[in-house]
């Protein structure tokens, strides 16, 4: 009798170690074809930059020059790539050259306001999508369940900028409930986390359902019914906790989807954030800035992935995690 | 196709008057894409300023924007920017990803493990800044864009080809045509292509919708077509500024793509569903 190796949660180290350390494989290889995509697809990013974004431009030749030894785009590339990582390894992400700040400063001032809204638009995805889910399979009137299983099909389907102008047309102007505009406080939050919280939620309510649906085909579940247990007791205590590991998994690759969707939204609503970074480095072609966010980005997706598989355990007892070798 | 099958697929879509509908809406975008002279006969860049912010009528189905230029036209000639897109960012994840899971699935291990790790990278980064890296580096415009949305979708598409490849790459049939002396880009196109190649297309059907929302939310950053030209995202950008005065400028644009990606979606769901039950 192995069990679990001892741990109730059924991780072990090792393998929590080996996650780790594979997440940071994984970054420096994303950072990595960050740089080869920005450096090594056709455009001359220091003309573009001179000429002060994407418009044509005359920029001199010796200006030109004088401009590419400044950022050190002269050296091989090879030579770039090694102070870069080297450099990125401390945090240090080189100097926007729009505005001349540390790349990092620019990012630690964005990240917060839009790791906020993140979050914010992902609880209330869970929420929302969690909650249609559960509605649409315990109803019993064959209509409402088949109303309700067809709205996340139109919520996957709205481009998330329209959303988001339609609830300021409804919300800000008709009825003058939020503010349209800005990061004003938690009142500022609610129509951006509602705007990017659709596509989510609709992609959790299709996923929990479908589950939930297999899940209350399942033997155990009339076993506990015939013993005697409450339709909404075995709704919720059986049938969900095994319908969630699959949802679960769509909560940790949505972190990805909303953070892409996060970059639209700030645009819509004018809020300061990351999004509102990434787009004006786009505009101008600040090479430094964007390496800087997508890395960056690129981490808190990461990190959210491992935390999802760490947590399946805790959900359901019989994954050990890192023990697959014992039973295979 | 014989009577019984025309028989069967009549029943099949009269059950599913939903999915008629969708078919339909494709349709009438990719006609509106290549001949939007059936739609409309007006000039989607020439404006009447008498006629600004006029309200949706029967003269205006969709009103009119700041210029006095007709939105309906605009939005009919703006299918071509779009779809074209939208097309061209699906060839380049079905192609480049294809291309990549055939190789990883057929060449052997450690092809397919450096090839599946530089996946699994693509896929740490998300999507949208995968593909604004891309447009930084390349710059501006439908093309560049729609390039960019494809190659953010380029790992989907070789996981599937990956899988379907080392599905059918040790059938029987395959090995009786490597063991019979057929050469390896012999059996690889005619055996193990067209076998594997299923599940790659109808995950392209699937990606559709998502490459049109992805397309036109570059656009709507800016990043698309130069703005006299009418693309979708660019339409429903600029209606943003007369939001409080004008609603339909954002609206009716973003309700076309809005029932145009559901309707992608639902002839995407359709493939899916009828392989499902195929097999």
């Amino acid at each position: 009798m192995t069990g679990r190796m001892g741990t109730d949660t059924g991780l072990t180290r090792g393998y929590v170690l080996r996650r780790l350390a594979q997440a940071v494989g994984v970054l420096w290889a994303a950072q990595l074809a960050t740089f080869l995509i920005l450096n090594l697809l056709p455009g001359d990013p220091v003309s573009t930059m001179a000429a002060g974004g994407l418009q044509t431009g005359q920029v001199s030749p010796d200006r030109l020059a004088q401009l590419r030894a400044q950022y050190g785009f002269d050296r091989p590339l090879l030579v770039q790539y090694g102070d870069y990582l080297g450099h990125a390894v401390r945090g240090e992400f080189g100097d926007s050259v729009a505005s001349g700040r540390p790349v990092s400063s620019i990012i630690a001032a964005a990240l917060p306001s839009t790791l906020g809204l993140t979050a914010t638009a992902m609880a209330l995805a869970v929420l929302v999508g969690g909650g249609l889910a559960l509605a649409a399979t315990y109803t019993d009137r064959r209509w409402l369940r088949q109303l309700l299983l067809s709205l996340p099909a139109a919520g996957i389907s709205l481009p998330t900028f329209w959303t988001g102008l339609m609830l300021v047309q409804l919300l800000s102007f008709r009825i003058r409930l939020f503010p349209a505009f800005g990061n004003h406080g938690l009142r500022g939050l609610v129509l951006p986390a509602l705007t990017l919280a659709v596509p989510a939620a609709a992609l959790i309510a299709q996923v929990l359902a479908r589950s939930l649906l297999s899940e209350l085909d399942e033997p155990y579940v009339t076993t506990a019914r015939a013993k005697g247990a409450r339709r909404r007791r075995v709704h919720l205590r059986h049938a969900l906790r095994n319908a969630a590991i699959p949802a679960l998994t769509v909560v940790g690759l949505l972190v990805g989807q909303t953070l892409s969707g996060a970059v639209v939204v700030e645009t819509v609503f004018s809020r300061d954030g990351l999004g509102r970074v990434t787009s004006a480095a786009v505009a101008a072609q600040d090479i430094p800035v964007v390496q800087g966010v997508v890395v960056v980005v690129a981490s808190v997706f990461v990190l959210v992935s491992l935390a999802v598989d760490l947590l399946y355990p805790l959900l359901d007892r019989r994954i050990v995690l890192g023990a697959q070798a014992r039973f295979a | 196709m014989s009577r019984a099958g025309a028989g069967r697929l009549v029943r099949f879509l009269l059950r599913r008057p939903g999915l008629v509908g969708s078919v339909l809406v494709v349709a009438a975008a990719v006609l509106a894409a290549f001949w939007p002279g059936l739609f409309t006969s007006r000039d989607p860049l020439r404006g009447e300023p008498a006629e600004n912010f006029s309200p949706p009528s029967t003269r205006h189905w969709f009103g009119t924007d700041e210029l006095g230029r007709d939105l309906f036209s605009r939005v009919v000639h703006g299918a071509a920017l779009s779809l074209k897109g939208t097309l061209i960012a699906v060839a380049v994840a079905f192609v480049v990803g294809g291309v990549l899971g055939l190789i990883a699935g057929y060449a052997g291990r450690r092809v397919d493990g450096v090839l599946m790790r530089a996946v699994d990278v693509l896929l740490s980064i998300p999507a949208l800044f995968l593909s604004l890296a891309v447009v930084t580096a390349l710059g501006y415009g439908t093309v560049r864009v729609a390039i960019a949305v494809g190659v953010a979708s380029v790992a989907g598409f070789a996981r599937v080809a990956r899988a379907e490849t080392l599905r059918v790459r040790h059938a029987d049939f395959v090995e009786a045509a490597r063991g019979s002396g057929g050469r390896w880009y012999r059996v690889l196109v005619r055996h193990v292509l067209p076998n594997a190649a299923g599940p790659v297309v109808v995950l392209a059907a699937l990606d559709f919708g998502a490459a049109v929302l992805a397309v036109s939310a570059l656009s709507f950053l800016g990043y698309g077509a130069a703005p006299p030209a009418p693309e979708w995202g660019t339409l429903i950008s600029s209606g943003r500024d007369y939001l409080s005065n004008a609603w339909w400028l954002s609206t009716l644009p973003g309700l076309t793509v809005a029932v145009l990606v559901l309707s992608a979606n639902r002839i995407g769901r359709a493939f899916n569903g009828e392989r499902a039950t195929e097999r």
